[in-house]
């Protein structure tokens, strides 16, 4: 595709906002669900104690 | 006890706490890798739609969206009535994990059915029957992790949240048949076991390569919360601390020399 062709495809018949945004919401926000989990796991993991513990009352 | 495989063993967050890890690379790979092939086939190979233009292309989000919202609602509510049956753990650190990625997947139906009313309806929203249900779904979920939140026993907040899971059930199947039993301005079921898909088959393909592409994604996403959850309920105790071994060296704690 030339870059024409590309604009036209992009532009979705005039309803770009509405594909787009609803495209780029589910992408956003399951990326920051998994960044999220990750850092999550991250700090789990660092903050372990070194040794079993009795868990806290 | 028979012999062979002992799928209860699993049950143990001990042992299911490795078998995640191992299994949840396969399901981030698979979701990727049907995403785009999805979005290819709904975005660039589907044809456009006679009626609806190139809006109707949000369904490639919204009905996996709109699936998940519930089949995740049926997991959840199964894995909270089996914790509230068996007492086991694993069944309540399941609901848990469950839960955000429902609401999430509930919030984007509603996001994505919001952005094709407008341009297809006129409006982003009215209070139609299966909008309104799938709504009281978002509270459903938010009500479950609310509950579980303010409640500081987790044993017991594992039952009050569990019992409501149980009870928002009946939600589902009003969201689900909403189209059949009263006449609503949103559109009647995409696919349906008893009748010939109406769709072009490039849009019905893609579709379903979404919605497989959206499955695989919330199963990662929920191996790694359980993961997670189970660190902080029994990070204390002697497996979790032999887990963290098995970790790349950057996430353990730096011990300190002198």
């Amino acid at each position: 595709m030339n870059e024409s062709a590309w604009l036209v495809w992009a532009a979705m018949g005039g309803h770009a906002l509405y594909v787009w945004g609803s495209l780029g919401a589910c992408a956003l926000l399951m990326a920051a669900e998994c960044w999220l989990l990750r850092l999550r796991q991250r700090q789990l993991l660092r903050d372990l104690p070194q040794s079993p513990t009795r868990p806290q009352p | 006890m028979k012999p062979g495989l002992n799928w209860f063993a699993f049950a143990a967050p001990q042992r299911f706490y490795p078998l995640a890890g191992r299994l949840l690379p396969w399901f981030a790979v698979a979701a990727a890798l049907l995403g785009v092939a999805g979005l290819y086939i709904g975005l660039v190979l589907a044809p456009t739609d006679a009626q609806q233009g190139e809006a109707y292309r949000i369904i490639f989000v919204h009905v996996p969206a709109a699936w998940m919202s519930m089949v995740i609602y049926l997991a959840m509510a199964g894995w909270a009535g089996a914790g509230l049956v068996f007492n086991s753990r694993l069944s309540s650190m399941m609901a848990c994990a469950l839960a955000p990625t429902g609401a999430l997947m509930t919030f984007l139906a509603l996001w994505t059915g919001a952005l094709w009313g407008k341009p297809t309806w006129g409006t982003w929203w009215v209070w139609d029957a299966r909008l309104t249900s799938e709504l009281v779904l978002l509270f459903l979920y938010i009500g479950f992790m609310a509950l579980h939140g303010a409640i500081e026993d987790t044993r017991r907040a594992d039952r009050a949240a569990g019992l409501l899971a149980l009870v928002g059930v009946v939600n589902v199947p009003i969201i689900y048949f909403s189209v059949k039993w009263w006449n609503t301005l949103h559109q009647g079921a995409s696919v349906s076991f008893t009748k010939a898909p109406s769709m072009a088959t490039p849009m019905l393909l893609g579709m379903l390569v979404m919605a497989l592409a959206f499955w695989m994604y919330c199963i990662a996403v929920t191996l790694m919360r359980v993961r997670a959850i189970m660190l902080e309920r029994e990070g204390h105790t002697g497996w979790a601390l032999a887990a963290r071994q098995s970790q790349p060296a950057a996430t353990r704690p730096q011990v300190e020399t002198r």
